[in-house]
């Protein structure tokens, strides 16, 4: 079993913590339980259930700390994993930076998990997998997509009193399908944390439609064009856009929040907190009772998180730091929920705030552009300026008069973030995607700088 | 072991107790611990198929996996982690009604192992429900009891943990003397112990070894900052690769430092830090056609990215298309035997077989012996790589052996094997390449690389950029990519240096799969240039 009920994970951490012997013992417990199906050619390819858990001792003497894993647990492993985290700390060299641990948290209580999703079966994960391939191949198209479902849990607790323990289920679904000539390809994804609201066969709709649609496909020159992209395509822009938020990469002048230094001027702010870098209707945010999108309620050192904001009004109005740096520079610590570790772990949850449009309402109310169903192989261009290179991908169409006119080949984008919250034209109801809450953006002046063949 | 694991592991990411992926942290001497006994392995391993085979699987293997990482990350001045982690289990992966199924487990009691057996049997027969097209195996003999070992000198994990932090800091501090403000430098060791069976009746145990010692370095300045990442490789090589042998050196007029089988870490940190100071002050290209001369540190990613991945047949027949994609280089180009990859110099190759490589092993995920093939003969597609279920598909009768599982728990599939460009059979020199170019422009080390899901458009950059002039290296310049099509690039190759200048590359993290795994890959070549490439430029303001 490796998903433990609350007071089961208490009784173990307590039975941990018991055997300590340094100045402060901090431990965790991580469990994941999950499967998983895969399909192309409209057939099943692969598929498989794994599941772990782990338990990790830090240990701290002084300003030196240890730490140690392990996934057995017996009196005599328990005793042996506090063991060994503090005789690695004893070895390690001090670390200046150093912080204490956290006392006792209060902590909200988010609804993440859900019995639907932790009583997937193989049975029902090839059923979710036919409902996808069967309209597919009634309409002569070719299926390829993924399916998985874990359930999750973490619990941290600490010599000085802290208790944390937050259980959470999610599914993902992806398919891509595309005609039989290959010149066509539809995308869909879907995740959720309830696995009844998932149904492959209406999801994967979309993906029929947008590939028979995207056939045909006729080229454009590349240049600036407006642009609507779905949360698909935004999402991983923004997320990059937010890990680069850190306060003391901008700190120390190496990050697109660093100040530059003004001439004439002594000291003063080193990064760009409380000022408008953005549309005012720009408004990012945390929130791990998000009830579409939840999370656990601390981070991974246990500390509570709550709704945060990051950006509001367009400025930038926090900055996620260490303990260490918040204290150094006497700001307020604003650490980020804990996503997990190991297969399931995700990206930090951003969410954005947009309005009730849906993207067939964006679509009415566009003169000229390009709808963009997702970007692929983002990298990095200049962590200065958040210079970003990639591809649409999977169906990519023009724009006229409110509908679409036709299919378009795939361009590649140079383009920054940055600038794309400057330029927003309408932002739609927002979506759940990779965990994040992400609207539709209808965005002006978003670079193309070269066609690419592949479809 | 996934790219997001690492970050975590080795503190680049939040601060907090973060989990290692799946393993457990053990002290340094205890990775030395004999490992289990091959007899042992034998008689669990026989226990997984006997219990596969009695519920029905007409074929089934079992990975017996304990596998070794250890991580020291240092900054500046500070050590901020040093982890050692140990993950063993068991994979069990079988054929039942012609349909795959697998299970893993770490608990290794027999009772555990028949159970996983049973479980991977039950899902290959819930799956075989809408499985259209049953699985095809291209036979593959028994070997019986085998063995197989990286060739190492020193046992990166046996070495003491002060050297290693030692090391790094005199590498952060050789940075930092020479114009670096900022740096991470990181150790990552990695011990695959792995035991394959299948029905079949080969019984192979093999203990693979791998080194990565990456630093990335920033220097800020005036105007904005600056990055410089390593030019090191990953190597299936032990601690010995940390030996910057002056043999292993081929220096470049005027720009870098290559290095072949041994590395010096403190020689690049030191040319990184006076690299960062003319960075600051360089000046940006002028975006337009040049020629361009590519390093080997350089080249081994282009050549990942627009030959070793679009010439994986499962991409090719779509079983990728739902992540990584498909690709151009589709099966009626290659039946055609007319497909001009490249030009008639380009001839590229994949093998497991060589030495310091991170692909090399006697065998593969599937118990396959590893060999070497053709990919582009004089410029024309030649073959593919594929596995045991996917050769049929080619008309061919023996697997490639590239098949490949990060971990016992992860299911084993179609990886790339090393993929490398073939060196000139004259042993001409990176500077008798360059002699030749009147506007051009070296580019060393691997930065941003991007390309669409069927391997045609791609746009690359990398981490240091030198202006050719008239036959030589001028200055270093800024905001360099290339931007390309596959085919048109490779048929723009005309000159490549010869075998003292060939290098290896590699990626440490290539990812594909869903669940996405990744693996470790070399990539060979020589000093290459290709001619009339459109250049442009990355700065921009905003």
């Amino acid at each position: 079993m490796t998903i433990l009920t609350e007071q089961h994970a208490k009784t173990l951490l307590q039975k941990v913590l018991s055997f300590s012997k340094a100045d402060q013992c901090e431990c965790s417990l991580d469990g994941q339980v999950g499967g998983n199906i895969r399909t192309a050619r409209n057939t099943v390819s692969t598929a498989g259930e794994q599941s772990d858990l782990t338990l990790a001792v830090q240990s701290t003497f002084g300003k030196k700390t240890g730490v140690a894993t392990i996934n057995e647990f017996d009196d005599a492993s328990l005793m042996k994993v506090v063991k060994r985290s503090e005789e690695l700390a004893k070895l390690a060299p001090e670390n200046p930076e150093n912080m204490p641990i956290f006392g006792k948290q209060q902590y909200l209580e988010p609804k993440s998990a859900f019995d639907s999703t932790s009583n997937v079966t193989p049975d029902d994960r090839a059923q979710a997998a036919e409902d996808s391939i069967k309209p597919s191949k009634a309409n002569k198209l070719v299926s390829s997509g993924f399916l998985q479902d874990a359930t999750t849990f973490v619990a941290i607790m600490n010599s000085k009193g802290l208790f944390a323990y937050n259980k959470a289920t999610n599914v993902d679904f992806t398919v891509t399908i595309r005609t039989e000539d290959g010149k066509g390809s539809g995308w869909v994804s879907r995740d959720y944390s309830d696995f009844k609201r998932l149904n492959t066969k209406k999801a994967s709709q979309v993906a029929i439609e947008k590939s028979i649609s995207s056939a045909k496909a006729k080229e454009m020159e590349p240049g600036k064009y407006t642009v609507i992209l779905e949360p698909a395509a935004s999402v991983q822009l923004l997320s990059n856009m937010f890990g680069s938020m850190n306060q003391r990469a901008a700190d120390e002048g190496r990050s697109f929040l660093s100040r530059k230094p003004v001439a004439g001027e002594e000291g003063g702010a080193t990064n760009r907190l409380g000022e408008k870098l953005f549309d005012e209707r720009v408004h990012i945010y945390s929130d791990p009772m998000h009830s579409e999108a939840p999370t656990a309620p601390f981070a991974g050192d246990g500390h509570r998180v709550a709704k945060t904001d990051w950006i509001k009004a367009g400025k930038v109005v926090n900055m996620p730091n260490s303990p260490y740096w918040a204290k150094k520079t006497g700001v307020d610590y604003s650490p980020t929920a804990y996503t997990g570790s190991g297969l399931f772990g995700g990206p930090a949850q951003i969410i954005m705030a947009g309005g009730n449009d849906s993207l067939e309402d964006m679509i009415k109310n566009t003169r000229r552009g390009i709808l963009v169903t997702r970007l692929w192989y983002i990298r990095a261009l200049d962590p200065q300026t958040l210079l970003y290179t990639g591809l649409t991908r999977d169906g990519t169409f023009y724009i006229e008069n409110g509908k679409i006119k036709h299919p378009i080949k795939n361009f590649r984008f140079n383009e920054s973030p940055i600038v794309m919250l400057n330029n927003i034209e309408a932002l739609g109801k927002p979506q759940r995607i990779n965990g994040s809450m992400i609207p539709p953006m209808k965005i002006r002046d978003f670079t193309f700088s070269s066609l690419s063949d592949a479809v | 072991m996934q790219r997001r694991d690492f970050i975590k592991l080795t503190g680049v990411g939040a601060g907090g107790l973060m989990l290692p992926m799946s393993g457990f942290a053990v002290s340094a001497e205890q990775l030395l611990d004999k490992p289990m006994d091959v007899a042992y392995k034998k008689k669990l391993a026989d226990i997984a198929l006997n219990a596969a085979k009695a519920k029905g699987a007409t074929y089934a293997d079992a990975r017996i996996g304990r596998y070794l990482n250890q991580f020291v990350t240092t900054q500046e001045k500070r050590v901020d982690n040093i982890v050692n982690t140990e993950s063993a289990g068991i994979g069990i992966r079988v054929i039942a009604n012609g349909t795959w199924g697998f299970a893993s487990t770490s608990n290794m009691t027999p009772d555990s192992i028949a159970k996983t057996a049973e479980q991977a049997v039950a899902v290959a027969m819930a799956n075989a429900k809408f499985q259209t097209v049953p699985v095809q195996l291209a036979p593959v003999k028994g070997v019986g009891e085998v063995s197989w070992n990286t060739p190492i000198k020193k046992n990166a994990l046996a070495i003491p943990i002060k050297d290693k932090v030692d090391l790094l800091l005199s590498v952060n501090d050789a940075a930092m003397s020479n114009g670096a403000n900022y740096i991470t430098s990181i150790l990552f060791l990695v011990n695959e112990q792995k035991y394959f069976a299948s029905t079949d009746g080969s019984y192979i145990d093999q203990d693979v070894h791998r080194l990565w010692a990456p630093f990335f370095a920033t220097a800020v300045g005036k105007s904005g900052f600056k990055q410089r990442t390593g030019l090191g490789n990953p190597v299936g090589m032990g601690f010995e690769y940390l030996d910057g042998k002056e043999e292993d050196k081929i220096r470049i007029s005027g720009a870098n430092v290559g290095y072949k089988n041994s590395y010096d870490m403190l020689e690049d940190a030191t040319a990184a830090g006076k690299q960062l100071q003319a960075k600051l002050k360089a000046k940006s290209v002028e975006p337009g056609k040049y020629d361009l001369v590519l390093d080997p540190a350089h080249l081994m990613l282009t050549i990942h990215e627009s030959v070793g991945h679009p010439l994986e047949l499962d991409r090719v027949l779509g079983y990728e298309a739902n992540f990584a994609g498909t690709s151009f280089a589709t099966l009626d180009k290659w039946r055609s035997g007319k497909f001009n990859y490249g030009s008639n110099i380009v001839n590229l190759f994949a093998d497991k077989t060589q030495p310091y490589s991170l692909g090399n092993v006697g065998y593969d995920d599937e118990g396959v012996k590893t060999k070497e093939w053709d990919l582009v003969k004089d410029g024309t597609l030649v073959n593919y790589q594929a596995i045991r279920d996917q050769v049929h598909m080619i008309d061919q009768k023996e697997s490639h052996g590239c098949c490949y599982a990060q971990s016992w728990r992860d299911v084993q599939f179609q990886r790339m094997p090393n993929v490398s460009l073939k060196p000139n059979e004259q042993d001409l020199s990176a500077d008798d390449i360059i002699k030749d170019v009147e506007n051009g422009i070296y580019i060393a080390g691997r930065g941003s690389f991007s390309i669409d899901q069927q391997r045609y458009n791609f746009q690359f950059g990398g981490q240091l950029f030198f202006e050719i002039k008239d036959g030589k290296i001028t200055e270093q310049i800024e905001d360099v990519a290339y931007q390309s099509n596959t085919q048109q690039f490779w048929n723009s190759c005309t000159a490549l240096a010869g075998k003292s200048d060939y290098r290896l590359g590699g990626s440490f993290f290539d990812g594909k799969g869903q669940p996405s795994q990744v693996s470790a890959v070399s990539h060979g070549c020589p000093t290459t240039r290709f001619n009339n490439i459109n250049v442009i430029n990355t700065a921009r303001k905003v």
